[in-house]
């Protein structure tokens, strides 16, 4: 293989990794798709849902989630979790699905990124714009990582 | 503007890119006033580390002049002399507030890739691929700096460009290697590596109180830097068995503290060195982790090793049995610079910590793709390169 291509391999992968593991945890586990999705936010609890509002950018699930808020151990802030109410399935959940952007799961973890990043930091940071890439192979691919990434992890 | 970028494996070339803009009201714009090659840069340009696209600007240890501020900026004005941070932190979020910068939960704008590989996510970084945040780089006539209060830092008036300027990143990185690794007074304290990351750790130790630091290497212009500005004794490898040496001069304990500043493409002497790189060109494994390996062995029962080289992914043949065995404690980390850099600037301008000596060259930025050239084969004596937009 070309040296310079060799890298697309272990990236394919850990992206291969990364989706599976978001997408369904250790092989066996039959919550994936209604794990609670989590975030521990450096600010006391009643910062992180005043008068029992939800956060902006959770604003738009409103109905459509759970919100459980409580405070994490050791002065750590406060955790705050979210999950569908109802979970998603099927096609919208599959690998192809996620790298389409389908899953909600996806939309309410970087809402749920975005609610954390506002109330600790007071921003959401953007990246430079405008690009100063251009198209390649690999640069494909790197790109539909990085569109896909604020929703993907293991929140 | 300019800017040097990545084009793909082992090629850089100066181009022309959109000027950088503020995106946030915590942004300013930096218009550079130097910048430096560093040894995790050679990982990106030689393929190493994944999620770079053709055309990302690199670079991320520089210092500069502000020439624009958002509006949530406080601390800074144009025309200030900064020298900033390479990674970024929010300086809210749990980690910053614990001192922990490179692990803020907030600066990674793709915090998914690095879950993939990590686990959790890193703080973002200038110029070190979309998998690290996908932030540009710092090779340029200008850039962007988010979180500008908690990252950029005024620059005393007595201190110079050049100096100043590794205290962005290869000061810090030393310093926290001997500061988290415990170097405290009496310890005898080894350091893989004669760069200016090994270079800045040895000094540290020392300041900190080590009784003897030795440092590590086979450059003998850098070994020679080391023992004249670093006051550290030193080995060169290819001369000596290198555990044998250190038994001999630590009684026979090995050294307290063992502080790795090497990273994933170490080379050595021994048939090591070749297995090691015919698994990492196989993509067997993704690093080649020679100097650890050596570290391990060499630290004295009960010891530290601290790994301050950079490493992406998977090494083989990692020598768990000796850690476990003689309970050895071994950290690593990436550079929490905002926690030193104050602290380093007034002990540079009280003269205790000296960095002019390691730009043995000064390049404009068109000429940047040689320089970089020139620093990863070590040629005319390099140690680090500074490169200036604007000569």
């Amino acid at each position: 293989m070309r040296k310079r291509a060799w890298w697309i391999l272990p990236m394919a992968g850990a992206a291969a990794i990364g989706v599976h593991r978001a997408r369904s945890g250790p092989s066996g586990d039959d919550r994936a798709h209604d794990r609670w999705l989590t975030v521990t936010v450096n600010r006391p609890a009643e910062e992180v849902r005043p008068g029992g509002r939800l956060p902006t950018p959770l604003r738009a699930f409103d109905e459509r989630i759970e919100v459980d808020v409580r405070p994490a151990p050791g002065d750590r802030g406060t955790e705050l979790a979210v999950r569908l109410k109802q979970p998603p399935g099927g096609a919208r959940t599959s690998l192809p699905g996620r790298l389409a952007g389908q899953d909600p799961r996806q939309d309410l973890r970087l809402a749920l990124r975005e609610t954390k990043a506002l109330l600790e930091a007071g921003e959401v940071l953007h990246p430079d714009t405008p690009p100063t890439s251009r198209e390649t192979p690999g640069g494909r691919l790197v790109g539909l990582l990085v569109r896909r990434s604020g929703g993907e992890g293991v929140l | 503007m300019k800017a040097l970028c990545w084009e793909g494996v082992n090629k850089l070339s100066v181009e022309n890119v959109p000027d950088p803009e503020l995106h946030n009201d915590q942004d300013m714009i930096v218009r550079l006033i130097a910048g430096t090659t560093c040894g995790s840069d050679l990982h990106l340009i030689g393929g190493y580390i994944p999620a770079m696209r053709a055309g990302d600007i690199i670079g991320h240890e520089f210092l500069g002049e502000v020439v624009e501020t958002g509006p949530g900026v406080r601390r800074h004005a144009v025309g200030d002399r900064v020298v900033v941070c390479s990674f970024v932190g929010c300086g809210r979020c749990w980690y910053c507030a614990n001192d922990l910068w490179s692990l803020c939960d907030n600066t990674n704008t793709n915090p998914g890739i690095a879950q993939a590989m990590f686990g959790y996510e890193t703080a973002g970084i200038f110029g070190y691929s979309h998998a690290m945040g996908g932030l540009r780089g710092s090779h340029a006539e200008y850039v962007r700096v988010p979180f500008a209060d908690y990252g950029a830092f005024p620059v005393p008036e007595g201190i110079d460009d050049t100096s100043a300027l590794f205290c962005s990143d290869s000061v810090p990185t030393g310093w926290m290697g001997a500061d988290l690794a415990g170097v405290k007074p009496g310890d005898v304290v080894a350091v893989w590596g004669c760069g200016a990351v090994g270079q800045m750790a040895a000094r540290a130790a020392l300041l900190l109180g080590a009784e003897r630091v030795i440092s590590i290497d086979r450059i003998p212009e850098r070994l020679a830097m080391t023992e004249r500005y670093i006051g550290s004794e030193t080995i060169d490898y290819t001369a000596v068995d290198v555990a044998a040496e250190l038994r001999e001069r630590t009684g026979g304990r090995g050294p307290d503290v063992c502080i790795e500043a090497v990273g994933m493409e170490a080379h050595s002497d021994g048939p090591a060195h070749l297995y090691d790189q015919a698994k990492q060109q196989l993509r067997l494994q993704t690093d080649r982790p020679t100097a650890v390996r050596q570290a391990i062995h060499a630290c004295r029962k009960g010891g530290t090793v601290f790994i301050l080289g950079v490493f992406a992914g998977a090494v083989d043949k990692f020598p768990l049995g000796a850690v476990i065995n003689k309970g050895l404690t071994v950290r690593g980390a990436q550079m929490h610079g905002q926690r030193y850099i104050p602290m380093l600037l007034e002990r540079m301008a009280a003269g205790q910590l000296k960095t002019a000596h390691l730009a043995t060259h000064t390049v404009p930025l068109e000429q940047a793709p040689q320089a970089y050239d020139m620093f990863k084969h070590k040629t005319d004596g390099c140690v680090r390169a500074v490169i200036r937009p604007a000569p």
